[in-house]
């Protein structure tokens, strides 16, 4: 086995030879479909359907203050109907996913370490290996997938209640119609604002899951190891959200 | 037959073992006995590969658990039951779903587990526990429910990991007669442990490992005779300097 590090000094053929470890190690844990596929539906309901009313808690206050702070920006400079076209682009393509994932990798990131992590010190994922688990297609793969499939369902969720609070706000606060919000909604809209947010939920969920799951199974110690495991989930689920919306923005914009 | 062969295996600069070789005979118990932290749990995770020596090889029943590829490897995981030291239950699962683990790796059919799960229940004398958490039960009925998802999958060897620590000496003295009981039912069985009781009551064999290797191996009878002062003093407790790990006595000296 090549050591990743020699002499404390990383060398390229450590590092590859980790990389091609580990993708093998996902490849089969991928193909061990009878051992991750019943688990799936359970990990969706988990991280997903459970996930909702946190992100509908923030779309709709959201909604709400984008409406508010447009009309605050357009008034007097832009047709105010230009409201419902920074509602809806801004959520959609933006904040719906983004704050979206954040939420969600606090909620779903450190619960997903922390019980990964009780498990490892518990010695519970070693027992899942003598009962002849591999313990990335049992626990990291439902999850991972889970969270891949539900954040863009969660987020759609998320973007369709923020633009309605940010309508409702607009009719009611503002000296704005239905119609005029809706003229502004439609005016710049294209579908492509739609599956931009949605992918890039998707990444978020995967890569919120990736973190958790990895900082769980790495934990070492006891009480004092899960919480760390959890704090650096959240911390570095939050990270890759950040890079990965810059990523999405250079590569799909 | 288990046969270890001159093993050794490092965490970090910490020696653990230096040398380990260690026969265990077919339908017997063999109790490794030695300090805490002296390498007797690692020695059990090397034999069914949660860890990797550094050197050396374990060879159960002919074949180089190191040479195994995945299939084999979940195959003697198989017929390698772990009872570790805290239990390691699933505590989202009750009893019964944590004893079916095993068998639905297995593909054992629905009415074939149910009557392994009360057999192994029935064993364990722990009938009735089926729909209870491991949280709803004592530390040594949670032990027992470890044993009964281990024979669940009718293993021909049983690994044992502190199997009487933190009981009361009535728990202690039912989980030693079920270690015996299980040997008597033809399971060859490994313990390690540092309870002297205990391993009096359940061994066949005794094996002392010291200072990362075995120092003396024998009969119970030849193990209390024997001259050896640093086997003598652990099996009578005498807290002299000379049983210290050598690291500690030369920390201290």
């Amino acid at each position: 086995m090549t050591p990743l590090v020699a002499s404390g000094v990383p060398t390229p053929e450590g590092f590859i030879s980790h990389v091609g470890r580990r993708s093998l190690e996902a490849g089969r844990a991928l193909a061990d479909v009878g051992t991750w596929l019943p688990l799936l539906a359970i990990q969706m309901r988990r991280l997903g359907v459970d996930s909702v009313p946190i992100a509908l808690f923030i779309a709709v206050f959201t909604g709400i203050v984008l409406s508010l702070l447009s009309s605050y920006i357009f008034t007097g400079a832009v047709p105010l109907y230009f409201v419902g076209a920074l509602v809806g682009k801004t959520i959609m393509m933006e904040l719906g996913p983004v704050l979206t994932g954040m939420a969600l990798a606090g909620r779903v990131g450190a619960s997903i370490a922390a019980e990964l992590g009780t498990m490892k010190v518990t010695e519970q994922v070693d027992a899942l290996e003598t009962l002849a688990y591999d313990r990335y297609s049992y626990l990291v793969v439902p999850r991972v997938l889970g969270a891949t499939l539900m954040f863009p369902v969660v987020t759609a969720f998320a973007v369709a209640l923020g633009v309605t609070s940010g309508w409702i706000t607009a009719i009611n606060l503002l000296d704005l119609s239905t119609a005029e919000f809706l003229k502004g909604l439609k005016q710049f809209y294209q579908f492509k604002d739609v599956w931009f947010g949605l992918v890039k939920s998707a990444s978020f969920g995967f890569a919120v899951a990736l973190m958790g799951c990895l900082r769980g199974l790495a934990t070492q110690g006891g009480a004092a190891g899960v919480g760390q495991s959890t704090t650096s989930a959240v911390v570095l689920g939050c990270e890759a959200i950040l890079v990965l919306d810059a990523f999405w923005a250079l590569v799909l914009l | 037959m288990i046969l270890l062969e001159n093993l050794t295996k490092s965490f970090g600069t910490v020696r653990v073992l230096k040398g380990l070789s260690l026969e265990v005979p077919d339908r017997q118990n063999t109790v490794i006995i030695g300090a805490s932290g002296g390498g007797k749990s690692v020695t059990l995770k090397l034999i069914v590969r949660l860890l990797e020596p550094d050197g050396g090889r374990v060879l159960v029943d002919g074949v180089d658990v190191a040479d195994m590829d995945r299939d084999e490897l979940a195959a003697l995981r198989g017929r390698i039951g772990y009872v570790f030291q805290f239990a390691a239950l699933f505590d989202s699962m009750t009893v019964a779903e944590n004893i079916r683990m095993g068998l639905a790796k297995r593909g054992y059919s629905a009415a074939e587990i149910r009557e392994r799960i009360a057999e192994s229940l029935e064993v364990v004398e722990l009938r009735g526990t089926e729909d209870k958490f491991p949280a709803e039960l004592s530390g040594g009925m949670r032990k027992r429910v470890g044993i009964a998802r281990a024979i669940a999958l009718k293993p021909r060897y049983i690994l044992y990991d502190e199997p009487t620590a933190g009981l009361d000496p009535v728990t202690a003295t039912v989980m030693d007669q079920l270690i015996i009981r299980t040997r008597d039912l033809g399971v060859t069985g490994l313990v390690v442990t540092h309870d002297m009781r205990s391993a009096f009551s359940v061994a066949d064999r005794l094996a002392m490992l010291y200072d990362g290797a075995i120092r003396q191996v024998g009969a119970v009878s030849e193990m209390q005779a024997s001259r050896d002062p640093i086997v003598r003093q652990f099996i009578e407790g005498r807290p002299e300097p000379i049983a210290l790990e050598p690291a500690v006595r030369r920390s201290a000296g």
